[in-house]
């Protein structure tokens, strides 16, 4: 078995009393799509937050590529190569579609102390901010305001965003929600490919898009991993129907 | 409407013509103005990289506008009064040189602006204001007790401070100096406005999460804009020395520090020439309605309510109506 990019070992988080996270582990290899579902307040994004670096973990670990970032922060995990999409929209709104994808491509670049030379004229950021929004299919959007973006567009663009990072793994908390029935259709065959270049932990609400495309599906459930396995486990599995799918077939 | 980029030239021609036909008409005292003007106006543009493109409410920058304004009357006391500024363990003398003079003043402000910076800036939204304004009183106190420097009556240049090639005594000239330093200041905040730097700076003002997810840390490039602003307008408060010939504690008030930002405000957050507007606006209505009445602030908070109510982006931002470029 190939070693996995992204390890999760025994993450703890607590909000209050709220336990957001509980001892979860789980992980992330090469080429595939993880999918992780749960309920409404499961835990999700708190995981997705953990693991990028943005949330720290009461207990637990995090690996990158087999080494411990566990005291990195975000921008220090971003850095060694973790690309997150945000479920609530983190665009900066008042700059335009590419100069979005121009933030990410300096970012990844190292070039952000450069004070004298025009973001928007350097040929090798341009091209690296553009194909990205070629391939979730923004270009045309690129010189639009991005607070004038659908909800659907935005979510788009996070991704486009997390694409110029060419990051080793990709984190996406909900990517499709808002993208009406094509689009939603679309984006998920672009995860189907973009899967080869670097495994991701996916969160979606869209059942038929997490069946058809995760190699393998977690299930959380109040902070808690109830099940992982393929999407032919998770459907037999008696304990997800009853906490999650509904428990009328069980 | 008027596109932003003619309404800039017609700004900046307006404040150039104006000294111009002071000299041909033998009005001097409009010269002096445009040259406030301009000095403010550049104060402005060091708080505005600040302020405008990074969102740092800094209500401290007279503070630095003081210390450059004290590099200039300490170094020209010393040099007017053949005493060295200190003499252990190296012996440092004064000067009239305005270049040397200048950089004495950017680089103490800036200085100050990254010890300011550095500590303030852990800070967001109401404390850092409260911080800045903290440290800018703290200095201005420390000038007030500053006795070999006339504690609260300040310092006097008794002759303004010289700059090869030009008779600075002259109004015209050190109008000259102070429009192309504006000029170049401009140029400098325009650059990196559309720098990889100034993008990551405005997104960080905007998003500060999405920053930090494509790996670049805000508190450094927040650090950096604070100190090229701090130094900005350092070297604002040496020109402003000069054209008083007189430095005191008021260059370090924090009364002071709220006028930049109205300023600013005035002219438009953020835009490149707003506050070229907000100093014009302000120097004229201080001059103007000054001599109608001592209440004159009245008018201008008027003023300024007008633009915060009605004209999004100040008076750039109203006359251009949104069109950006
Ligand atoms: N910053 C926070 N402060 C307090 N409580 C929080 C915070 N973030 C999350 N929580 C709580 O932690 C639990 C998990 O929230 P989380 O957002 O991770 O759920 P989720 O699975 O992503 O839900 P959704 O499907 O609605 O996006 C919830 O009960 C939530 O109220
Ligand atoms: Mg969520």
């Amino acid at each position: 078995m190939t070693a996995p990019v992204v390890e999760l070992r025994g993450l703890s988080r607590r909000f209050g009393a709220v336990e957001a996270a509980r001892a979860v582990t789980l992980d992330l290899r090469p080429g595939e799509i993880h999918a992780l579902i749960g309920p409404n307040g499961a835990g999700k994004s708190t995981l997705i937050g953990l693991t990028a670096g943005s949330l720290r973990p009461d207990a637990g670990s995090v690996l990158l590529g087999g080494e411990d970032v566990t005291r990195l922060d975000a921008v220090g995990r971003a850095r060694k190569g973790l690309g997150r999409t945000f479920q609530v929209s983190s665009l900066a709104m008042e700059l335009t579609v590419l100069e979005n994808a121009l933030l990410g491509a300096v970012g990844r670049s190292g070039q952000v102390m450069r004070l004298f030379r025009s973001a928007l004229c350097d040929r090798d950021l341009a091209l690296l901010a553009r194909a990205a929004l070629e391939r979730v299919g923004l270009v045309e959007e690129a010189d639009r305001r991005t607070a004038d973006l659908s909800h659907g567009q935005r979510r788009l663009l996070e991704v486009a965003v997390a694409l110029t990072l060419e990051p080793r793994a990709f984190l996406m908390d909900e990517p499709m929600a808002g993208l009406g029935a094509e689009g939603s259709r679309r984006l998920t065959g672009f995860l189907d490919r973009l899967r080869e270049e670097a495994p991701i932990l996916l969160v979606e609400h869209d059942m038929d898009a997490v069946f058809a495309i995760a190699d393998r599906i977690s299930v959380l459930c109040y902070g808690e991993i109830i099940a992982t396995g393929t999407a032919e486990d998770i459907r037999r599995d008696p304990r997800v129907r009853i906490a999650y799918l509904g428990d009328d077939a069980a | 409407m008027i596109r932003e980029r003619h309404l800039n030239a017609l700004v900046l021609g307006a404040l150039l013509a104006l000294p111009l036909w002071g000299f041909w008409a033998e009005a001097p005292f409009m010269i002096t103005l445009a040259t406030r003007a301009a000095i403010l106006a550049l104060a402005a543009v060091g708080l505005n990289l600040a302020l405008g493109l990074g969102g740092l409410v800094s209500l401290g920058h007279a503070a630095f506008f003081g210390v450059g304004g004290y590099a200039a009357g300490i170094l020209a006391l010393h040099a007017q009064s053949f005493t060295p500024m200190m003499t252990w363990p190296i012996t440092i003398q004064g000067t009239t040189s305005m270049p040397l003079i200048w950089l004495v003043a950017v680089v103490a402000s800036a200085l100050a602006a990254l010890g300011i910076g550095a500590l303030s800036l852990r800070t967001s939204g109401v404390y850092f204001i409260m911080i800045t304004l903290a440290f800018g009183q703290m200095l201005y106190y420390f000038a007030v007790a500053l006795p070999a420097y006339g504690g609260e009556d300040g310092v006097s240049i008794y002759v303004r401070n010289a700059f090869p090639g030009l008779n600075t005594l002259r109004p015209l000239p050190f109008f000259a100096i102070c429009y192309v330093l504006l000029g170049l200041a401009l140029l400098l905040s325009w650059r990196i406005s559309v720098s990889p730097f100034g993008l990551a700076l405005s997104a960080a003002r905007q998003s500060e999460a999405r920053v930090r997810t494509v790996g670049i840390e805000p508190y450094r490039l927040r650090l950096v804009a604070f100190v090229i602003s701090g130094a900005i307008t350092g070297l604002a408060g040496a020109l402003f020395a000069d054209l008083n010939r007189f430095v005191s504690p008021a260059m370090l008030s924090w009364h002071l520090s709220g006028e930049f930002i109205v300023l600013v405000v005035l002219g438009g957050v953020g835009r490149l020439l707003g506050p070229v507007v907000g100093a014009g606006l302000f120097v004229f209505l201080e001059h103007w309605l000054g001599g109608v009445s001592d209440h004159w602030m009245i008018f201008l908070g008027a003023a300024l309510l007008l633009v915060v109510l009605f004209a999004r982006g100040g008076l750039i931002g109203g006359l251009t109506a949104g069109s950006r470029s």
